[in-house]
């Protein structure tokens, strides 16, 4: 452990001076408000400091850090196989697409390839964590803008598609069910057309929030020109997912660069983008993305081919020394794993690149001159799950 | 034993392609960096990396920026020193508990390895960016010497690399120059050491000993399939 | 026997005692049903939930353990907070729902208090929780409780002007400020020359109904107008800090305001305790009049919670261009039509 040096010391003094005039300023001019870390709109324990002026932001400074569960140190510590519990408590309300890109890292520095079928399963199981993550977010910007019927529905619907994964994986919310070559059991029996009844319900759904929150003047209202973000300006940033296609930009891993073990290119669909960029048009590009994913998710159901769920790895498995960097398109945006090997049972180094950080990185850049009810909206629009953020 | 060595063969019959695209964005990076870049390496048909130095990382990052690569995706950085703790996971007891002088050699003596595109110092940042037009993407690594853990920043390039650049401070110690607010991001603001670092001990696993390798056994069923029924 | 009933009525205490007991029961007793009927049933129902259960037959003993718990609880005050005014606040937004509920009429007889300028004070004694959640706002020592009760103020001040208008347009087709009498205006008026249903003003004045709905709906604090309490952004608003018994008071003037607006909405354009085929003047009225205005109550209040449950909250700058750029505006309109209309027939 080093010691504390001299300089770091004055920093933190100098910090401390910071904030007290931050709070002398409250008694002056201007106000400053702190969102957070128990805030009802933050879902989680992210803090923002905001400094007002009237009703309208100065300056917002996201703080992070209180659910910091050092999930980069932890895995160099744990062997590949045992990874998988931890990544998927990185994003908990999705939380098997966090283990795909993982293993294809691991499937990628080992050179194996799980069978065809392992292979549908995994872009099925990841699809519909899709579907359960962003039903959620959905309904969860129904309560941001204060109508809270919209959770109350996805609660309900967002049921039929977990029970479903848990059919599978035994999981509702952590399913650890991927493995290094493979997945670890077959599906139960009955399972796909009851999948295909839930993706019916999901359908369902997608109609009912789109007249009930979507199709409403004041949700327009709210949403509408609010949150800008420019295409170039989110590129810089690094947003990923439906933020940035939210933004026009026509990108996604799943059909420009599906890593190897994952089957999107099996199905018909179709990549959403809205020119806007506001926060409307990124609860718009969700919402076509939970009808894409049931489509995909139906279409695969389908071609399942039958064959092994494993490929044949050893025992103890040991992954050769080298270093991959895959990264999937996950419900809240682009996650990868970068793993770097030194051929022993666990990684040397794991970055996690996970979606949400970078999404929220943008926060201080969009909130500047915004209204504290739109933070609450610019907020809920960008969707992020502060698992995904601290890590 | 069987496996290692199917490995090693699938190992050898893919490295003999060429990945044009790839190659002709290094040269062209080699021609536009010049002396910058130090070294590079493409593994075909999935990624490239290229080390530069270390007063050359802004301008790379600009240099690529303008080919396009308009998308940041991470930055973070690598500590390549062996774990001083020993190979905790190899081990079937803890070395760090129960330590034995044989361990405590093996892990000193234990050399220092760089990965693709070499290194030659104990911290590399490293990060990565895209171009999500045409789908390439470049890994950029650079050395930090030890006893001077500074690099430009690349918040005038790429304004993301802000929270990764202060994510990489406080785990690693290293110092970005021009960081305009060098905060920590997670940590406690008073908070001491690096913990990323290799030699930042994991208390919880120094106070748990780690049980060794669980699944050692055969399962039932596996090895042997014909006794399961 | 009869001797001790005209003391008890000839002295002072007899019919203040039996006004107060009236004024409980017909400020809370709407709040209790409003709170178990709609909150809890409907809004489970449009949620597509159950809603409670378990506290009595299907539910309906939960107000009580709502109520048995706020009283268990502590009664927490903010060590920054103005202490008084903080305990008074919550009084204050109830006594100007108490205060609201004495001009209604119940029936031809059943009334707390025949102003002359009923609806007029009506509307007076309304604006005064303003200054109870003002109160509650400034003393939390709580950034959000008094952005809330900012919030509140611009908003309960604003909308008072198209409610006062919308009002205007019955004040001058009943030709009269006093509640009774718009009742009667109602029972005995006539539209085109027939009497059958009367003439309740809702289809006369249907655009003074929609408009006195809207601003209702504002003055109530009730989503899409909610941003005093946002929960979202605010956590509770003004009422933030407060907890227990105060909490409970401020959640009772809510409901029982809602109550006693829509009791004010339903004499102004339903014709009160009036209903056609029964000649206003029968005693009969002094006893079903009651339940007929519950009747009516019931069915403004399912209008306010609808839009409860379904719509999501406006910002504060577009609530108040709905007020200012087309409630006003419109309802104006509405007092020249009206006007012009009296004249002419």
């Amino acid at each position: 452990m080093t010691a504390v040096s001299e300089t770091e010391q004055l920093r933190y003094i100098s910090q401390q001076a910071a904030d007290a005039r931050v709070n002398v300023e409250i008694e002056t001019e201007g106000m400053t408000l702190n969102l957070g870390p128990q805030h009802p709109a933050t879902h989680g324990t992210l803090r923002i400091i905001a400094k007002l002026d009237g009703e309208q932001v100065v300056a917002a400074e996201p703080v992070m850090g209180y659910m910091h569960r050092g999930y980069e140190k932890l895995a160099e510590v744990r062997t590949y196989p045992q990874v998988t519990t931890l990544v998927n408590r990185i994003d908990w309300v999705g939380s098997f697409a966090n283990e795909t890109p993982f293993i294809l890292a691991a499937e990628k520095l080992m050179e194996i390839e799980a069978p065809p079928r392992a292979q549908y399963i995994r872009t099925i199981l990841h699809e519909m964590s899709r579907i359960a993550n962003v039903i959620l977010g959905i309904g969860d910007m129904g309560v941001q803008v204060g109508a809270v019927t919209p959770i109350f529905f996805a609660f309900r619907d967002r049921e039929y598609v977990l029970n479903q994964i848990e059919a599978v994986t035994g999981g509702r919310f952590h399913p650890n069910f991927d493995r290094i070559g493979g997945l670890k059991d077959d599906l139960p029996a009955g399972w796909i057309q009851n999948t295909k009844n839930a993706m019916e319900k999901v359908r369902e759904f997608c109609d009912q929030i789109e007249e009930l929150m979507y199709g409403n003047e004041i949700f327009q209202a709210r949403t509408r020109g609010i949150g800008i973000i420019p295409a170039d300006i989110g590129l810089s940033y690094g947003l990923s997912g439906v933020n940035i296609r939210g933004s026009g930009v026509d990108w996604d891993v799943r059909r420009d660069a599906t890593p190897h073990g994952l089957v999107y290119d099996k199905a018909d669909w179709k990549v959403w983008t809205h020119p806007d960029g506001d926060s409307y048009s990124r609860m718009w590009v969700r919402l076509q993305e939970v009808r894409e994913g049931t489509k995909i998710v139906d279409q695969l159901l389908d071609d399942i081919p039958s064959g092994p769920i494993m490929a044949k790895v050893p025992r103890i498995i040991k992954v050769p020394a080298g270093e991959a960097y895959v990264e999937t398109e996950n419900p809240l945006g682009v996650m990868g794993y970068y793993v770097i090997s030194k051929g022993d049972l666990n990684p040397f180094r794991v970055k996690i690149r996970s979606a949400s950080f970078n999404n929220v990185s943008i926060t201080p850049w969009l909130l500047k001159g915004v209204y504290v009810p739109d933070i609450i909206t610019i907020l809920g629009s960008l969707y992020f799950i502060l698992g995904d953020i601290d890590r | 034993m069987s496996d290692e060595t199917a490995v090693a063969e699938t190992d050898e019959a893919e490295i003999v392609e060429v990945d044009e695209a790839r190659e002709a964005l290094l040269s062209e990076l080699t021609s536009e960096l010049a002396d910058g870049l130090v070294e590079s390496h493409v593994r075909a048909g999935d990624d490239l990396w290229i080390r530069v130095h270390r007063d050359a990382w802004v301008d790379a990052g600009m240099t690529l920026k303008q080919m396009d690569f308009g998308y940041f995706s991470f930055l973070s950085a690598i500590d390549w020193l062996p774990s001083p703790f020993g190979r905790d996971m190899n081990s079937q007891v803890d070395l760090t508990l129960t330590p034995s002088e044989d361990a405590d050699d093996e892990a000193e003596a234990e050399p220092m390895e760089t990965g693709v595109a070499g290194g030659e110092t104990r911290f590399q940042v490293f990060a990565r960016v895209n171009d999500i037009t045409t789908g390439r993407a470049v890994t950029l690594k650079a050395d930090l010497p030890d006893d001077d853990l500074n690099v430009g920043t690349w918040i005038p390039v790429y304004p993301g690399a802000n929270w990764h650049e202060r994510e990489a401070r406080e785990m690693y110690g290293i110092n970005f120059v021009g960081h305009p607010n060098p905060r920590n991001l997670y940590l406690p603001g008073d908070f001491q050491g690096h913990p990323m670092r290799k030699d930042y001990a994991l208390l919880s696993r120094r106070i748990k000993p780690w049980p060794g390798i669980v699944d050692v056994e055969p399962m039932p069923g596996d090895d042997d399939e014909g006794d399961d029924s | 026997m009869s001797g001790w009933i005209d003391t008890f009525f000839d002295s002072y205490w007899g019919p203040t005692g039996l006004r107060t007991l009236g004024g409980l029961v017909a400020v809370l007793l709407p709040a209790g049903a409003l709170v178990y009927i709609y909150l809890f049933k409907l809004m489970s129902f449009v949620q597509s939930r159950i809603g409670p259960m378990e506290a009595g037959p299907q539910g309906s003993l939960q107000l009580l353990a709502e109520v048995g718990k706020a009283f268990q609880k502590e009664d927490i005050f903010p060590r920054k907070a103005d202490k008084i005014v903080f305990a008074l606040a919550p009084f204050v937004v109830l006594m100007s729902t108490f205060l609201l509920v004495l001009v209604v009429p119940f029936g031809p007889d059943a009334w707390f208090v025949n102003l002359d300028t009923g609806i007029y004070f009506a509307l007076a004694v309304s604006s005064v929780s303003v200054i109870g959640i003002l109160m509650a706002g400034w003393a939390s020592a709580s950034k959000y409780s008094l952005l809330g009760g900012l919030r509140a103020a611009g908003q309960l001040i604003a909308y008072e002007l198209p409610l006062v208008l919308a009002v205007m347009g019955v004040v001058i087709q009943a030709g009269t400020l006093n509640m009774q009498d718009i009742v009667l205006a109602q029972a005995e008026g006539e539209i085109f020359g027939w009497g059958g249903i009367g003439n309740p003003f809702i289809l006369t004045q249907f655009v003074g109904f929609a408009i006195f709905l809207i601003a209702m709906q504002a003055e109530l604090t009730q989503p899409p107008f909610d941003m005093p309490v946002a929960e979202s952004e605010l956590v509770s608003g003004y009422m933030t800090e407060y907890s227990g018994v105060r909490f409970l008071l401020f959640f009772i003037g809510e409901f029982a305001t809602a109550g006693v607006f829509a009791m004010i909405a339903s004499v102004l354009f339903l014709g009160g305790w009036w209903v056609p085929g029964i000649d206003p003047d029968s005693n009969l009225f002094n006893i079903v009049g009651p339940a007929v205005m519950f009747g009516k109550v019931l069915f403004v209040t399912l209008l306010i919670f609808w839009f409860r449950f379904t719509y999501p909250r406006f910002r504060e700058d577009q609530l108040q261009r709905l007020c200012w750029k087309f409630l006003i505006p419109i309802s104006l309109l509405n007092i020249v039509v009206t006007g012009v209309l009296k004249v002419v027939f």
